[in-house]
């Protein structure tokens, strides 16, 4: 069982309007390099000029921000469900 | 007023300048950066004037040409123009030369600044052909939205954290809002909902319709420079969840000093976070420009967003004016509430603790000198966390109707003080 990200509405242009993508990566970097190679210019979207993941990104692995992980090293497992969600404001 | 006559001219991402329509959306496709509204400041210039602002009435809507919407206001008529409180007696206490209270614990109808933020998205959101709102929210933001979107016949979906306090859940359910109460913290609430939003039609106010929603904020800046008599503070303390007012006070002194409205005086934007909650506070506290999520556990439930996403620019903001931030802990916020209702008769929730309990630390420790005046932003009513100060404002002493009773009560408090 591979691994299902959901990419949000300003990415699905890049998807062919796909809301969710099947990857088989081990890890969230290799997720994003997966990514790039099918729909290319994603990975610019979600990362800034020195690889790191863009400030106003978040990347979720089952519910959990990947900033409470590992980062782009967070191990991914088969039947893990990746969310990626542009930052929210609140109150 | 210039009627049905638009200032906007296109939303912009903040961060790389691409313009968009004024549609309902908020991020930019190409860095996730969010959008702002940009203004035609000249044409507002001929229009928005002292005297034009003065002859309107006492409500968010008299600087109306610097709100997103197109025409008319048609949802939230009434809100703000809340009281500018000069509260000596809390300037004794916290020992600085003058203070004041910019209370939005009585703001229309819901008693929080978030009835500016929704009245601007809810007009917006009607303007733009919407009928069901949403919003994700820490309580403040859903009896707001569920309230203005009663009295306005639109439908409404508000989501809260399960676990928040009983009176903003009820205050939420009486007007007949679909309430979702989510099993987890603000930001998981807030993730889900940025799935929802995607996925229907709906206009959520603090999603897809966030350039406008964030906007009104602005009005609680817009009123303390009138009602100081036309002058900005030179000093502000404002509390932080998402950060998004802070940063929106700071504009609104910006543009009103860039239209002439005030002169441009220096101003600093100090930002208050509860220690149980504050990845703003500490990364400023530490000299950073980036700060790290946390997991909140606060009373100050209002407050409880682990990754703000306005943080990064509240951190700018500080450090661009010079200003200061800190954080405090549950007993400091409920001794914040105290101060602030026995000095001043005013009663806050938790966000209102935070902000007078950080108050008092940066006063206390120079940062916010002694000599200078500074501002406070109350922005929601203690009567809603009744939870959080039940056990800490003591107790009701029963007699019976008797006056010898009620004499022997005075006297063994009489005896207790002299102890």
């Amino acid at each position: 069982m591979p691994v299902n990200i959901r990419i949000p509405t300003p990415l699905r242009k890049l998807t062919n309007n796909e809301e969710v993508v099947e990857v088989t990566a081990n890890t969230i970097g290799g997720a994003i390099n997966e990514l790039q190679s099918r729909y290319p210019g994603i990975q610019e979207r979600l990362l800034d000029e020195n690889g790191g993941v863009r400030r106003f990104v978040n990347v979720y692995v089952n519910e959990e921000d990947i900033r409470f992980l590992q980062n782009k090293e967070t191990p991914l497992k088969d039947g893990d469900e990746v969310s990626i969600i542009p930052a929210i404001a609140g109150g | 007023m210039a009627n049905e006559k638009s200032f906007m001219k296109a939303l912009k991402c903040r961060e790389c300048g691409h313009e968009y329509p004024l549609a309902a959306t908020h991020v930019c496709e190409f860095d996730f950066g969010p959008l702002e509204v940009v203004y035609d400041y000249e044409a507002i210039r001929g229009s928005l004037t002292r005297a034009s602002i003065e002859s309107r009435a006492k409500n968010m809507w008299r600087y109306r040409e610097l709100l997103p919407v197109a025409g008319e206001p048609t949802v939230g008529n009434q809100v703000g123009y809340t009281t500018l409180v000069k509260a000596d007696r809390l300037a004794k206490r916290l020992g600085i030369r003058e203070l004041w209270i910019k209370n939005d614990a009585v703001n229309y109808p819901t008693l929080s600044f978030k009835d500016r933020v929704v009245s601007v998205a809810l007009s917006r959101a009607v303007e733009l052909g919407f009928t069901t709102v949403a919003c994700a929210s820490t309580g403040n933001l859903a009896n707001s939205v569920a309230a203005n979107a009663a009295a306005a016949g639109l439908k409404a979906y508000v989501f809260i954290p399960a676990d928040l306090e009983h009176g903003k859940v009820i205050n939420s359910l009486v007007y007949g809002a679909n309430v979702i109460g989510i099993k987890g913290h603000y930001d998981e609430v807030n993730r889900l909902c940025a799935e929802i939003a995607g996925k229907y039609g709906w206009a959520f106010v603090n999603v897809n319709m966030r350039p406008y929603y964030a906007e009104g904020s602005k009005s609680m800046g817009f009123e303390i420079q009138e009602q100081l008599g036309w002058r900005i503070p030179q000093h502000t303390v404002i509390p932080m969840a998402s950060g998004s007012l802070l940063t929106k006070i700071h504009k609104s002194y910006q543009e009103f000093s860039k239209l002439g409205l005030v002169s441009n005086t220096k101003w600093k934007i100090h930002g208050a976070q509860a220690t149980g909650c504050n990845p703003i506070s500490a990364a400023q506290k530490q000299g950073l420009d980036f700060f790290k999520p946390v997991k909140p556990n606060t009373i100050a439930k209002s407050l409880a967003i682990g990754t703000p996403a306005d943080g990064f620019y509240s951190l700018r903001v500080m450090k661009e004016t010079g200003g200061h931030s800190d954080d405090v802990s549950d007993d400091e916020i409920r001794e914040g509430i105290k101060l602030l209702a026995e000095c001043e008769g005013i009663f806050a929730e938790t966000a209102g603790g935070v902000t007078v309990g950080v108050a008092k630390k940066l006063i206390a420790s120079g940062k916010i000198p002694a000599e200078d005046s500074a501002v406070l932003c109350i922005t929601g009513n203690g009567l809603k966390t009744l939870d959080a100060v039940v056990n800490s404002v003591g107790q009701t002493r029963e007699i019976r109707p008797s006056l010898r009773e009620f004499e022997g009560l005075l006297e063994t408090e009489d005896a207790a003080c002299k102890a």
